[in-house]
C-alpha cells in the first residue's frame, strides 16, 4: 500500500516513541511479575526462582479472608449494577428523545465525574450515621457503594448495544402478538446478552480493583484484597504482595480477554 | 362516491395524526377517511412524507391517532396496542429476528399466541411451502439473500392468519428483476390466502400493476381512491394526474355539464368531449388532462396545432414534444413500427387530434 502523505508511522522517531511508551507501560508490570517468583525475603535482592510467595500467600488466612470478601463483593456489586444498568439503558434508549434525556445520561454517568475521594468521604459520613441507627455493620455498605460506582461501567456497553440494535425488531415482536414482557424476554434480552455479560465483567473488574471508596466505607476487619495489600505495604514490604498482585493481574487478563471475545461475537 | 359492494375490512374514519406541539405542530394525517374492503389488494400511494406510512403505523398500532376511529370489521382498534390487533406487518427492512432460524421466525407469532407446538410446527411447514423456503428452514436469517429474507418476512406475517396484512414498501430494497418477481409473488400470495393486503409504496407503476384499488395521498390527505384504471384515466386532481404516468395539462372553458360529462373549449378554439372529475365546481377556466397515448399527431388540422420541438425514441414508442400555438406544451406518444420512422421532424407544423374519450376535467 502506498504511504499517505501524513502517515504518522512515517514520521521520524515514531518507532522510538512507541518503544519508549511500551517500556513505560509494561516494564514495571514485568518487574512485578518477575519479582513475584523471587525466593528472597526482601524485594531488593534476587535469590532465584520459586513459587514460595505464592504458596505463602495461599496459606495466609488474612489473604484468604480478603480474597473471599473481594469476590463476594465484586460478584454482588457487578450483578446488582448490571441489572440497574440494563434497566437504565432500556429506559434511555427505548424511547423518543425528549428534553432532559441528556441530563439523565449525565446523571447515570455521574460516578465517573465525581472524584472517588469525594464519594468516599461522603459515604463515610452517611454510612457511619446509618451504622449508629441500625447497628448493622456488615458487607451491605460495601456492596451498596460498589454497586453505585459500577453502574456507569456496566451501562456503557449495554447502551451502546441497544443504540445499534434495530428498534423495529421489538416493534415486529409486538406486531406478532408479543406482550412487552415477552418481546423483552424473547427478542431484546437474547440480543442484548453479550453486552450484558460485557457490562457485568467490566463492573466486576472495577469493583475488584477499588481501593479509595472501599477504604472509607469498610468497617473494621472488612479488608478486601486491594485494601489488605495497601495495609501490608504500610507496615513492611513482604514479597507476598508481588505474588498476590501477579495473580490479580492474571485474573484481569483472563477477564479482559473474555470480555473481548464476548463482545466480538455477533449473534 | 357511491357505496361500493363488499364488506369493509378496515374503516378509517376522520383520522388525524399530529406530531409536535404548539407552533411546531405538523399534521402528518389531516382528517383521513377511507374504507378498505375484505380480500382486496389496497395500495396507499404517494411521495415520501405524504402520510402513507403514518396511516399504516396507525393501523398496525405502532402509533395512536390524535383524533378519529379505525374500525377492523366494525370494532374500533385505534386504542389497542399492536399485540392485541389481528393485523401483521411486513417491514421495509424486514426486521427478522437475527438470533432465530427461518422456521423460528415464522413460528414466532403463533408461539406468542400460545398455540400448541404441533399446530405451530404444521403451520410453519405450510408457510415455508407457500413461500418456497422449505430447504432453508434451519438457516439463520443472516445467511440468506435479500429476496429470501423478504419471503421469510412475508411468511412470518402471514403465519398467524391476520385479518389484514400491512406491507410497508417491502420491495424497495430489492433490485429491479427481483422486485418484478416479488410483485407477482405478492399477488399470488394475496390470491391464495384471501387476506386483505394494505400495501404502501411510492412507486406508481408498482401500484398500478398490483392493486385492486389505490388511494393516492399527498400532504397528509387522501386525494383520490379508485381502481388503477380510475386513477390513471380519470384523475381527480392535478397532483394525481401528474404523479401517475405522464400527462398533458390544457386550460379550457367548460360548458354543457351533465351526467359526469361536459364540453371543453380549448384555447385553440376546438371543442372536445370530456369526463368531469367528481367534486368539480363550475368555473371559468378549468384544467383538462389528456394522456400522451390518447392523442394523435396529424400533418393536417387537428383539435390543436403547434410545432414539433423534440422527438424522443423509447424503443416501443416515440414521444413527440409539441409547442402549441397557445404556447402550452403537449406530448404525444406514438407506437413504433419496424420499417418507418415516426413520420415527423423537428420544426414541423403539426395538428393534434384528441380522441373521443380521451379528456378528463380536473376539479382543481
Amino acid at each position: 500500500m502506498a504511504k499517505r502523505p501524513f502517515d504518522i508511522q512515517a514520521q521520524p522517531g515514531f518507532g522510538f516513541m512507541a518503544l519508549l511508551t511500551f517500556f513505560a507501560l509494561y516494564l514495571p508490570i514485568a518487574a512485578l511479575v518477575t519479582y513475584s517468583f523471587n525466593t528472597a525475603d526482601s524485594l531488593s535482592r534476587w535469590d532465584g526462582v520459586s513459587l514460595r510467595w505464592f504458596i505463602s500467600a495461599w496459606h495466609n488466612s488474612a489473604v484468604q479472608d480478603a480474597s473471599v470478601r473481594s469476590l463476594v463483593l465484586a460478584v454482588s456489586a457487578a450483578a446488582l449494577s448490571t441489572i440497574a444498568a440494563t434497566m437504565a439503558a432500556l429506559a434511555t434508549t427505548r424511547t423518543r428523545p425528549y428534553p432532559g434525556l441528556t441530563f439523565k445520561y449525565a446523571f447515570i454517568n455521574q460516578p465517573l465525574m465525581v472524584p472517588e475521594i469525594v464519594t468516599g468521604v461522603a459515604l463515610l459520613i452517611v454510612f457511619s450515621r446509618i451504622k449508629v441507627w441500625t447497628g448493622y455493620s456488615g458487607l451491605g455498605y460495601l456492596i451498596a457503594a460498589h454497586t453505585a460506582f459500577c453502574i456507569p461501567f456496566a451501562y456503557l456497553p449495554i447502551r451502546a448495544r441497544l443504540e445499534s440494535m434495530d428498534l423495529t425488531l421489538e416493534r415486529a415482536a409486538a406486531d406478532l402478538y408479543a406482550t412487552p414482557w415477552k418481546a423483552f424476554r424473547f427478542v431484546t434480552l437474547p440480543l442484548l446478552r453479550p453486552a450484558i455479560i460485557a457490562g457485568f465483567m467490566l463492573a466486576f473488574v472495577i469493583s475488584l480493583d477499588d481501593v479509595v471508596i472501599t477504604e472509607f466505607v469498610k468497617s473494621g476487619g472488612q479488608d478486601t484484597l486491594p485494601t489488605y495489600m495497601l495495609g501490608q505495604l504500610r507496615r513492611e514490604t513482604s514479597p507476598e504482595i508481588n505474588a498476590i498482585a501477579t495473580v490479580f493481574l492474571a485474573l484481569s487478563v483472563v477477564l479482559v480477554t473474555a470480555f473481548y471475545f464476548v463482545n466480538r461475537r455477533k449473534p | 362516491m357511491p357505496e361500493q359492494p363488499g364488506r369493509s375490512a378496515i374503516e378509517v374514519r376522520g383520522v388525524r395524526k399530529v406530531f409536535g406541539s404548539g407552533e411546531s405542530q405538523v399534521a402528518a394525517l389531516d382528517t383521513v377517511s377511507v374504507s378498505i374492503r375484505e380480500n382486496e389488494f389496497f395500495t396507499l400511494l404517494g411521495p415520501s412524507g405524504c402520510g402513507k406510512t403514518t396511516l399504516l403505523r396507525l393501523i398496525a398500532g405502532f402509533d395512536f391517532p390524535s383524533a378519529g376511529e379505525i374500525l377492523l370489521h366494525g370494532q374500533d382498534i385505534a386504542p389497542l396496542p399492536p399485540f392485541k390487533r389481528p393485523v401483521n406487518t411486513v417491514f421495509q427492512n424486514y426486521a427478522l429476528f437475527p438470533h432465530m432460524t427461518v422456521a423460528e421466525n415464522i413460528g414466532f407469532g403463533l408461539e406468542m399466541l400460545g398455540k400448541p407446538k404441533a399446530e405451530v410446527k404444521a403451520r410453519v411447514a405450510e408457510m415455508l411451502k407457500l413461500v418456497k423456503m422449505e430447504a432453508l428452514s434451519n438457516r439463520r436469517t443472516s445467511q440468506i439473500s435479500g429476496g429470501q429474507q423478504q419471503r421469510v418476512a412475508l411468511a412470518r406475517a402471514l403465519a398467524p392468519q391476520p385479518k389484514v396484512l400491512l406491507l410497508d414498501e417491502p420491495l424497495s430494497a430489492l433490485d429491479f428483476k427481483l422486485r418484478k418477481e416479488m410483485q407477482i409473488e405478492l399477488k399470488r400470495l394475496q390470491h391464495e390466502t384471501g387476506i386483505t393486503f394494505i400495501f404502501v409504496t411510492h412507486d406508481q407503476e408498482e401500484a398500478l400493476t398490483m392493486s385492486d384499488r389505490i388511494a393516492v395521498m399527498s400532504a397528509g390527505k387522501i386525494l383520490q381512491v379508485g381502481t388503477p384504471w380510475d386513477i390513471y384515466d380519470k384523475p381527480a386532481e392535478r397532483f394525481v394526474a401528474d404523479f401517475i404516468g405522464e400527462t398533458n395539462f390544457l386550460t379550457a372553458a367548460i360548458s354543457g355539464m351533465g351526467n359526469g360529462k361536459a364540453r371543453a373549449t380549448l384555447k385553440s378554439g376546438a371543442t372536445i368531449d370530456a369526463t368531469v372529475a367528481e367534486g368539480f365546481q363550475p368555473k371559468d377556466n378549468a384544467t383538462v388532462v389528456v394522456r400522451p397515448e390518447h392523442a394523435k399527431l396529424t400533418s393536417g388540422k387537428g383539435d390543436l396545432s403547434g410545432t414539433v420541438e423534440n422527438i424522443v425514441y423509447f424503443g416501443t414508442d416515440t414521444h413527440i414534444h409539441v409547442r402549441l400555438d397557445s404556447s402550452e406544451s403537449f406530448t404525444v406518444r406514438q407506437q413504433n413500427t419496424r420499417s418507418a420512422g415516426c413520420g415527423f421532424e423537428r420544426g414541423d407544423k403539426v395538428g393534434i387530434s384528441i380522441g373521443n374519450d380521451a379528456a378528463q376535467v380536473l376539479r382543481d
